[in-house]
């Protein structure tokens, strides 16, 4: 038998928006974090250096098999032992982004790869420099290909932002809790978390396949 | 990479001086791919103004010549000269060493090129294509680089296309933009790698009349590679039948075609004239 409470949804559904909020904020941030850093660890990967090429290879390797969860606790429990003492927040977004850069970073090497071989050719019979080669030519065409891999991992890190909760970082999941342990009902919190995680995932994925789509007329790489 | 301990670069110049420095020299140029020896010792010299082009069967080498003027690869032993100036190699205490990135790139300004598969920038237009090098390297503004553009659509007929994007532009079109593309940068050397080798027929003669014009009207240095041995007998100051990395035969068209010494120059060329 459903027992749902409407005055009790009522009740908590401000606390929950507002905690909605701060998952977003981890979301973005983390999300912030991974596409630089894994744009520099998918370009070290490319650099003439073997050593740096190697160590960068093992260390997308090493993250992305090993469990987010693992690195959350380790960043945050183990990084005051080599004196790095951090709030939940950072140690937060530093875990979910680090993890997510070692994804987008194999996202943008296929995007990279993916650019024919004419391309570079092409940029360096014009004498283009290897840093304008890149941000000219090689980017902006490994861009709309990459970007469907680049959304999903969007919508990824939006999910996996409850793991914050273990931490206390007071987002949707972690207030969730809160409030069923505070009043011994689960069922509207936890629902409504439901909710609001597809109420944002939905129209985000549907959004980024427009701007693909958008991106790529607009790049004239469509007829 | 550590052929310059085995091979002795002494007996090569620094640069070239005289009064009959060539445009383009290879010097005993050998390039392998693995076991492979795709060059062997060539020996050619290109001189200003002149148009040089190469034919011969696939897998002679003769693509593998324009690729390593325009540093896309690497030599194996050999120095290659551009207006005088090594440009595989250069001077560090009075001795010849592998050029650096850097070296590479002073040179390689001197040089342009046109590609088979053209290998425009397909996000952007045919205008952008054409002001990209010249802002982007030569520091130009954005209205002077404009300018340049436009004349040198205007010179392949392409200035109305100027807002289109690759995509939207047939072949012949596409390689003329490519041929704006590589006369914006002012080089001193042209090099033409099979440009219509990917053309439906009937727009060739789009591609092979600019490249007429520019033989025509400007003191370009230019190297081609091509099938179209009509065109070639054209155009060409001189011809140079590639054979297993080698030069087999070279002469003026009418030596050439019309004279051939050599039983292998003379089996290639009835056979492409056959297949003509």
């Amino acid at each position: 038998m459903l027992d749902w409470k409407m005055d009790f949804t009522w009740e908590i559904l401000p606390r929950l928006l507002l905690a909605a909020g701060n998952t977003v904020l981890a979301a973005g941030g983390g999300y912030a974090v991974a596409v630089v850093l894994g744009l520099v660890f998918a370009l070290a990967q490319r650099t003439r250096s073997r050593t740096l090429t190697f160590i960068v290879r093992e260390l997308v390797e090493f993250i992305r098999s090993t469990p987010l969860l693992l690195q959350i606790f380790f960043i945050f429990y183990v990084g005051p032992q080599f004196g790095l003492r951090l709030s939940p927040w950072a140690a937060g977004l530093i875990a979910i982004g680090l993890h997510y850069a070692a994804y987008l970073s194999e996202v943008y090497r296929g995007g990279i790869e993916n650019v024919p071989k004419g391309q570079w050719e092409a940029a360096k019979a014009i004498n283009l420099s290897t840093v304008a080669t890149y941000r000219r030519i090689i980017i902006p065409q490994a861009l709309p290909p990459a970007l469907a891999g680049m959304g999903n991992y969007l919508v990824g890190i939006f999910k996996d932002t409850p793991m914050l909760s273990v931490i206390g970082v007071a987002e949707l999941m972690h207030t969730a809790n809160s409030i069923g342990a505070e009043n011994f009902r689960y069922l509207e919190p936890y629902t409504i978390v439901g909710l609001i995680f597809l109420a944002i995932s939905l129209p985000t994925a549907w959004l980024i396949r427009r701007f693909e789509t958008a991106l790529r007329r607009k790049m004239g790489l469509t007829k | 990479m550590n052929h310059d301990k085995r091979h002795d670069l002494s007996q090569y110049a620094l640069r070239l001086e005289g009064d009959n420095v060539p445009m383009v020299r290879f010097q005993n140029v050998t390039k392998k791919y693995g076991s492979l020896v795709v060059l062997d010792g060539l020996n050619l010299d290109v001189a200003e103004g002149e148009m040089v082009t190469i034919i011969g069967p696939s897998g002679s080498g003769k693509t593998t010549v324009l690729r390593m003027l325009m540093t896309l690869e690497t030599i194996d032993s050999g120095v290659i000269y551009v207006d005088g100036e090594p440009l595989t190699h250069m001077e560090k205490n009075g001795r010849l060493v592998r050029a650096n990135a850097a070296h590479l790139r002073l040179i390689r300004s001197k040089i342009g090129m046109c590609f088979q598969h053209f290998n425009l920038f397909p996000h952007m237009t045919a205008l952008g294509n054409c002001v990209e090098g010249p802002m982007q390297v030569l520091g130009l503004s954005k209205q002077k680089a404009e300018e340049r553009a436009l004349e040198l659509l205007d010179l392949v007929g392409m200035a109305d296309k100027r807002d289109q994007h690759p995509s939207r532009l047939s072949g012949g079109q596409q390689q003329r933009v490519a041929i704006a593309r590589a006369l914006a940068m002012r080089p001193k050397v042209m090099l033409f790698d099979e440009v219509t080798s990917a053309l439906d027929p009937e727009v060739i003669s789009e591609v092979t009349s600019v490249i007429r014009g520019l033989v025509e009207q400007h003191n370009l240095t230019m190297l081609m590679v091509t099938h179209q041995i009509g065109f070639a007998r054209e155009i060409s100051d001189r011809i140079c039948l590639f054979f297993d990395g080698k030069i087999e035969e070279q002469g003026s068209p009418e030596m050439l075609l019309n004279d051939p010494q050599n039983e292998r120059t003379q089996q290639f060329l009835s056979a492409v004239l056959e297949a003509n």
